[in-house]
């Protein structure tokens, strides 16, 4: 039988749930690494025993975790994150301009082709490249060097590179997001890069038509139709049939269209997951009910999944990687969520149940189907 | 001069050097922050970084290093340490730094 691994990051440590296929009993592992903030791990789909963990902490900096045993044992890979020259300046929150600064990796994404090549999304916003497994790292600098690059500005949290999505079939076809800078895409493995925002609007920004400068929080999409990527932004959740040349808003009869996390069924392309929050001031569900929203249609057509979550009094929030999708015959979803709780649905989200409930605050959660 | 220093690492670094308690470093030459602290990335490369800023090689915002009762965290990198640290009588401490709420 197939089993599933849901692999936790938390504000004080990592932690491993392991089921099998029916994902009823589950198993939990860790803390791993106590005490640090574990920003995101993630399995290499090539090999799902190599896994990936960004440790960091204010005291004592970002350190690179990697396990070639599904997580049993880790070693310290490859830390340095040295942007590629002189590191120049960006936007800060007053006006003025500020230089680059490392502060730490928001996301790992383990190549689809090579178990040896990782991608690590980091703040000040950066994408890394390494080929010898997180030994070492080098910057795909054509991103940040962008024209628009000094024009680029910190969301809330930091100006993060947080998602990082590859093509299925085409290596050198990346898109990345980047708080509060956009979307961009690359089709020459990162040397050169477009912003790809038209059709966002942002009311936080004057220029409606501009580049740049909107707070992507989250871009998702299915292998099997590459060319439609699905986005929440800061407001609004909307959809790209054009590889992200154009996008339009999809939000339709969602209780409120703000949202961190998105994240499309395993086996149905048009099948996509929010979780709306109430606004950008109120970040927990509105009236307290915590409500994953289903589209089977791309977007546009939403119903409220509620079976097993909390419907009253629950004000937690979920993260922008805080959900992921499994790969088995009924696709399974999951989620963390501020208060500790990880959810879990081995029915395509018609159902619900905690994992478990009093972990510390989740920033990330991912699965491997391990067949 | 030269000594064998004993460090003291902060819990989340002696977990993450795989030690337990402290760790003693021969040093060669003059016995100073510096040396000590090249000497202990040296033979934990996982720490490189950690206490340090790469880059810059300053101490991280957040550490502290302490000896003989002293706060010697704004030395300069290449003043001696005190005698009771050269000759092992006490140990240098890195510490993190008391921050929260």
């Amino acid at each position: 039988m197939a089993g599933t691994r849901v692999l936790v990051g938390t504000r004080k440590g990592a932690f491993l749930l392991t089921s099998d296929e029916s994902r009823t009993d589950w198993k939990v592992d860790g803390p791993h690494f106590p005490g640090w903030e574990i920003y995101h791990l993630k399995g290499s789909p090539v090999n799902p025993d190599r896994l990936y963990a960004s440790q960091t902490s204010g005291w004592f900096g970002q350190v690179i975790q990697r396990s070639d045993d599904g997580g049993a044992s880790w070693d310290t890979a490859g830390s340095d994150f040295t942007y590629d020259g002189v590191p120049g300046e960006h936007q800060w929150y007053d006006g003025t301009l500020r230089p680059w600064a490392f502060t730490r990796v928001w996301h790992l994404e383990p190549s689809l082709h090579d178990a040896e090549t990782v991608y690590a999304g980091v703040e000040d916003a950066a994408l890394f490249k390494s080929t010898d497994g997180g030994t070492t790292w080098a910057e795909l600098s054509g991103l940040r060097k962008h024209d628009t690059g000094p024009q680029w500005q910190p969301g809330a949290g930091g100006m993060c590179l947080h998602t990082i999505l590859q093509h299925p079939s085409d290596p050198e076809r990346l898109f990345v997001a980047i708080s509060a800078a956009g979307a961009f895409r690359t089709t020459d493995g990162g040397q050169t890069w477009q912003p790809i925002n038209k059709g966002l609007r942002s009311g936080e920004i004057p220029d409606q038509d501009s580049e740049v400068g909107h707070c992507v929080h989250r871009i998702d999409m299915h292998p099997s139709n590459p060319d439609v990527l699905y986005m929440q932004k800061h407001w609004d959740v909307l959809r790209s049939k054009d590889g992200g040349d154009s996008w339009q808003e999809v939000s339709g009869n969602l209780p409120s269209d703000f949202g961190f996390p998105i994240a499309v069924h395993a086996h149905e392309p048009e099948t996509v997951y929010v979780v709306p929050i109430t606004s950008d001031s109120h970040h927990f569900p509105p009236d307290g009910k915590l409500r994953v929203y289903r589209s089977r249609s791309g977007g546009d057509e939403w119903e409220a999944l509620t079976a097993g979550l909390p419907q009253q009094d629950c004000y937690v929030n979920v993260l922008r990687d805080a959900m992921a999708v499994d790969q088995h015959e009924s696709c399974g979803i999951y989620f963390g969520t501020t208060g500790g709780q990880v959810y879990a649905s081995n029915d395509s989200g018609d159902t619900w149940a905690p994992i478990v409930r009093d972990l510390p605050a989740v920033l990330s959660v991912e699965v491997q189907t391990l067949r | 001069m030269s000594g064998s220093v004993r460090v003291i690492l902060p819990a989340h670094l002696r977990a993450m050097a795989k030690v337990q308690g402290e760790v003693r470093l021969d040093l060669a030459g003059e016995v100073t922050q510096r040396a000590v602290l090249d000497a202990l990335e040296a033979e934990f490369p996982m720490l490189l970084g950690t206490i340090r800023d790469r880059a810059t090689a300053k101490r991280r915002a957040f550490v502290r290093f302490y000896a003989c009762s002293v706060d010697l965290s704004h030395q300069e990198p290449d003043a001696l340490l005190p005698e009771q640290v050269l000759r092992g009588e006490e140990p240098f401490m890195v510490v993190g730094a008391m921050a929260g709420g």
